[in-house]
C-alpha cells in the first residue's frame, strides 16, 4: 500500500528552492492528441475509421491498413500489467530528480500494449486501469492504477506528480465574499488542504457571511481586490510564497448586450475584474509560483480560472459578460504557456449559469456554488486543464467542438439556443 | 494687470503674515484617495459610484527610466468629494450648474460648523432639524447668507464597515431631515452644505418626503454638496473660510478635491 504522505516540515531557510525542470517535451503533432485528451481526462486513442484498429502509438496512419483516417476515441482502459521495472538512474535531470520511479509494459484489453507510469500498488501481472494524465510540461502520459480504488493510493509520488491534489497545500480563493468563494473555501478545507487563504474585497462593505466563513478551520481571510493592482501587489509580497493552488473566482457579471441593455460602465467592470483582474493576479503571484513548482510536498502546482461556458460562444443576453469571459479564456492560454516551464497546472473551469441573482431570471438547470466548488477540487484531484460544469456547458462544448459557426447559428437566435 | 500699491493689497499681505507666523492655521479637511475608501452602495442593478484605482505607468525603470507617473481613475463622487447643483434631477436646468461653470470665486468662502457629534454617538440616524439649528444659533448668532454650514458628527473617525454602517434595510448615518435642510436653505440662503458622512443625505434618506431632501433641495437651489469631509473636529463653530475648489471637469456633476479650511489660530483646537 502507498504510504500516505505526511504534512511537509516547515522549509529549512538555508536551503536553496529546487527549481523545476520539465520532463521531456518533445512530441509528434499526432502524440498531440493525447496531450488533448489528457486536458480533459479521457483515455483516447486513434481508431482507424477504415479497418476499426484501435492504435499506439499515436501515428499519422493505420498500422494495419495504411488508411490517413484516424480518429480519436475514447477506449476501454482496461489491461494488463505484462512486464515492469523500477528506473534507479537516468541521464535526464527530471526523472534523475524523482528516482526510483517505475515503469512497464500494459496489454490493454482493446488491442495494443503500452509502456507506462506504473503506480506503485499496481501488482505484477495484475490486472490495471489506464489513466491519460498531463505531466508536468503539460503532454498526456499514460500511467497505469490498481484494478481497485486502495486508501492512499492518491499519495502515490508518481501520481502526484500528474495531479493538482490539493491535500497538504494551500489555497488561495480570490473572492470570499461570493457563494462560489464560501463554497471553495468549505471544499478545500474538506479536502485536507492546509490552509486556505479566502481574499476579502471592500472590509468597508458589510456582508453577513463573512462569520461562518471564518469558523471554517484553516480559512484565513486576507485583504484583496483583484480589480485593485495594489491590493494584489500586497497580498502578493505577504503571502505569495505561500499559494500553492490559486483559484480565480472573482467575477463581475451583469445583464446586456453590445447595443441591447449593454452599458459602458458595467463593461468596463466586467473587463477590469475578469479579465485584467487575471492579470494582475498573474503578474504577482505567477513568477512566484511558477518558481516553486517543484518545491516538494507542496510545491506551487496549480492556477485554476473558473469562467463562463459563453466564452467559447457569445450569449446576448450576456453578451459584454461573455466577452470579458472569452478575453480571459485567450489571456488563459497566454498564461498556461507562460507557466508551462514551472510545471504549474493552469486549469480552467468553465461553468454553465450559475444560481446567483445574476443569473436568476435564467431557466434551470443552473449549477450551484457547492457543485462548482466540487468540480473545482475534482479536478485539482484529478490533474486536469479543462473541466465544464453542468449539462449545459458539457453540452456546449460538444457542439463547439463539432461546428463553432453552427454553435453560433443556435446562440444567437432567440432564446440563446436554450429553448 | 495692473500692479496695486501696498495699500490696497493690505488684506492679502495681512492673511500672508498671520498664515506665516501662524495666526491662522490651515486645516486639511480631506481624506486620502485610497482604493479602499468607502463609498456609496446603491442597489447593484443601478450603476454604482467607481472605486479609486491607480495603476503605474512607470516607476524610473524601463517604462520610463528617470520618472515615476500613475495613471488613476475614480468617480466625480469618489473619496472626499463637491456635489454640483446638476448632480440632482432637481438642479439640472439651473445656469452654472456644472462644476467647470461655477464662478470660481463660490470655491471660497466663510463656514459655519454645527456641532452634532454627540447626538450622532447616541443615534446613528441622527436628524439636523430646524431646532437643533436655532439651539446653535442661540449660542452662535444667526448663520449669514451665503455661508458653508458644515455638519460635525466625527463619523470621519470611523473606519471599515462602520463608516456606511449598512444593515439590511440600507445604510444608517446621520444627516438633515427635510425640514432641517428647508430651513438651512430657503430660510438662511447657505452656499453649500458639507457633512463627514458618505452623502450630504442621512443614510437612510430615501425614506423621507422628498427623498434624499439634501440633494433635492440643496441642488434645486443651486446649492453645493461637501462629502467624506475629515478633521470638521478642528473647526471653531465660526470663523473658519473654506476652499473647495472641484476640478473643472467639463459638464462635471462633482469632483474629487483637496478642502482646506483656514482658522484663527485662537481657535485651533
Amino acid at each position: 500500500m502507498t504510504t500516505p504522505i505526511s504534512p511537509p516540515p516547515r522549509k529549512n531557510p538555508q536551503k536553496r528552492t529546487r527549481v523545476p525542470v520539465e520532463p521531456p517535451d518533445t512530441r509528434s503533432r499526432a502524440a498531440l492528441g493525447l496531450s488533448v485528451a489528457a486536458a480533459r481526462g479521457r483515455f483516447m486513442l486513434q481508431v482507424c475509421t477504415e479497418c476499426s484498429a484501435i492504435l499506439y502509438p499515436p501515428r499519422d496512419a493505420c498500422s494495419s491498413c495504411l488508411s490517413v483516417d484516424l480518429e480519436w476515441q475514447v477506449v476501454s482502459n482496461r489491461g494488463r500489467l505484462v512486464a515492469e521495472t523500477v528506473i534507479r538512474t537516468s541521464t535526464h535531470i527530471y526523472f534523475r530528480e524523482r528516482t526510483p520511479w517505475r515503469v512497464g509494459t500494459v496489454q490493454l484489453d482493446c488491442g495494443p500494449s503500452m509502456i507506462c507510469h506504473v503506480h506503485g500498488d499496481c501488482e505484477s501481472q495484475g490486472n490495471v486501469r489506464m489513466i491519460n494524465r498531463l505531466d508536468k510540461s503539460g503532454h498526456g502520459v499514460l500511467f497505469a492504477l490498481p484494478e481497485k480504488e486502495i486508501p492512499a493510493m492518491e499519495d502515490d509520488p508518481q501520481l502526484r506528480e500528474l495531479t493538482c491534489s490539493p491535500k497538504f497545500r494551500r489555497i488561495l480563493i480570490t473572492d470570499a465574499r461570493s457563494e462560489s468563494g464560501q463554497a471553495l473555501a468549505r471544499a478545500f478545507s474538506r479536502a485536507d488542504a492546509a490552509l486556505v487563504f479566502a481574499g476579502e474585497a471592500e472590509r468597508w462593505r458589510h456582508w453577513p457571511e463573512r462569520d461562518s466563513l471564518k469558523e471554517i478551520d484553516n480559512v484565513e481571510l486576507v485583504p484583496l481586490d483583484v480589480s485593485d493592482t495594489q491590493s494584489v501587489e500586497e497580498l502578493c509580497g505577504e503571502i505569495g510564497g505561500k499559494v500553492d493552488i490559486l483559484v480565480n473566482n472573482a467575477r463581475f457579471v451583469r445583464p446586456g448586450g453590445v447595443m441591447d441593455g449593454g452599458d459602458l460602465v458595467f463593461a468596463q467592470q466586467e473587463m477590469e475584474v475578469n479579465c485584467l483582474g487575471l492579470m494582475r493576479l498573474a503578474q504577482a503571484f505567477g513568477p512566484v509560483m511558477r518558481g516553486r513548482g517543484a518545491d516538494g510536498v507542496n510545491s506551487a502546482t496549480a492556477w485554476v480560472n473558473i469562467l463562463s461556458i459563453y466564452a467559447y460562444c457569445n450569449l446576448p443576453q450576456f453578451g459584454v459578460y461573455s466577452a470579458s469571459s472569452a478575453a480571459a479564456h485567450s489571456l488563459s492560454q497566454c498564461l498556461r504557456s507562460e507557466m508551462r516551464t514551472g510545471g504549474v497546472r493552469v486549469m480552467n473551469v468553465y461553468t454553465s449559469p450559475t444560481e446567483d441573482e445574476w443569473h436568476q431570471p435564467l431557466p434551470p438547470p443552473k449549477v450551484t456554488a457547492s457543485k462548482l466548488a466540487s468540480a473545482v477540487v475534482e479536478g485539482l484531484q484529478d490533474g486536469l486543464e479543462e473541466v465544464y460544469v453542468g449539462d449545459l456547458a458539457k453540452d456546449l462544448i460538444d457542439r463547439w467542438s463539432a461546428e463553432p459557426k453552427l454553435l453560433e447559428q443556435e446562440m444567437t437566435r432567440q432564446g440563446g439556443g436554450r429553448e | 494687470m495692473t500692479v496695486t500699491n501696498s495699500q490696497d493689497n493690505h488684506a492679502l499681505t495681512s492673511l500672508a503674515s498671520a498664515m506665516a507666523n501662524g495666526e491662522v492655521a490651515t486645516v486639511d479637511l480631506t481624506h486620502t484617495l485610497d482604493p479602499d475608501f468607502p463609498v456609496i452602495i446603491l442597489p447593484p442593478e443601478f450603476g454604482q459610484c467607481a472605486r479609486f484605482r491607480m495603476e503605474e505607468i512607470s516607476a524610473y525603470d524601463h517604462r520610463g527610466p528617470a520618472w515615476k507617473w500613475h495613471n488613476f481613475s475614480c468617480c466625480e463622487h469618489t473619496g472626499t468629494h463637491f456635489d454640483a447643483p446638476i448632480h440632482w434631477i432637481s438642479g439640472r436646468d439651473l445656469p452654472n450648474n456644472s462644476v467647470d461653470e461655477i464662478p470660481v470665486e463660490r470655491f471660497i468662502g466663510p463656514a459655519c460648523v454645527i456641532d452634532c457629534s454627540e447626538g450622532a454617538a447616541r443615534d446613528d440616524d441622527f436628524e439636523l432639524t430646524p431646532e437643533v439649528i436655532e439651539a446653535w444659533e442661540a449660542d452662535y448668532g444667526r448663520i449669514p447668507p451665503d455661508c458653508w454650514v458644515l455638519m460635525r458628527t466625527d463619523w470621519s473617525k470611523r473606519s471599515g464597515a462602520a463608516y456606511l454602517n449598512m444593515r439590511d434595510d440600507g445604510p444608517h448615518s446621520p444627516g438633515p431631515s427635510p425640514e432641517g435642510i428647508r430651513l438651512l436653505v430657503e430660510q438662511r440662503d447657505i452656499r453649500g452644505f458639507g457633512v463627514e458622512t458618505v452623502g450630504t443625505d442621512a443614510g437612510q434618506g430615501q425614506h423621507y418626503t422628498p427623498p434624499f431632501p439634501a440633494h433635492y433641495t440643496l441642488h434645486g437651489n443651486n446649492k453645493y454638496g461637501l462629502q467624506c469631509l475629515n478633521n470638521l473636529d478642528l473647526l471653531p463653530p465660526v470663523g473658519a473660510v473654506v476652499i473647495a475648489t472641484p476640478l473643472k471637469i467639463k459638464n462635471g456633476t462633482g469632483s474629487p478635491l483637496r478642502v482646506l479650511a483656514l482658522v484663527p489660530r485662537s481657535h485651533t483646537v
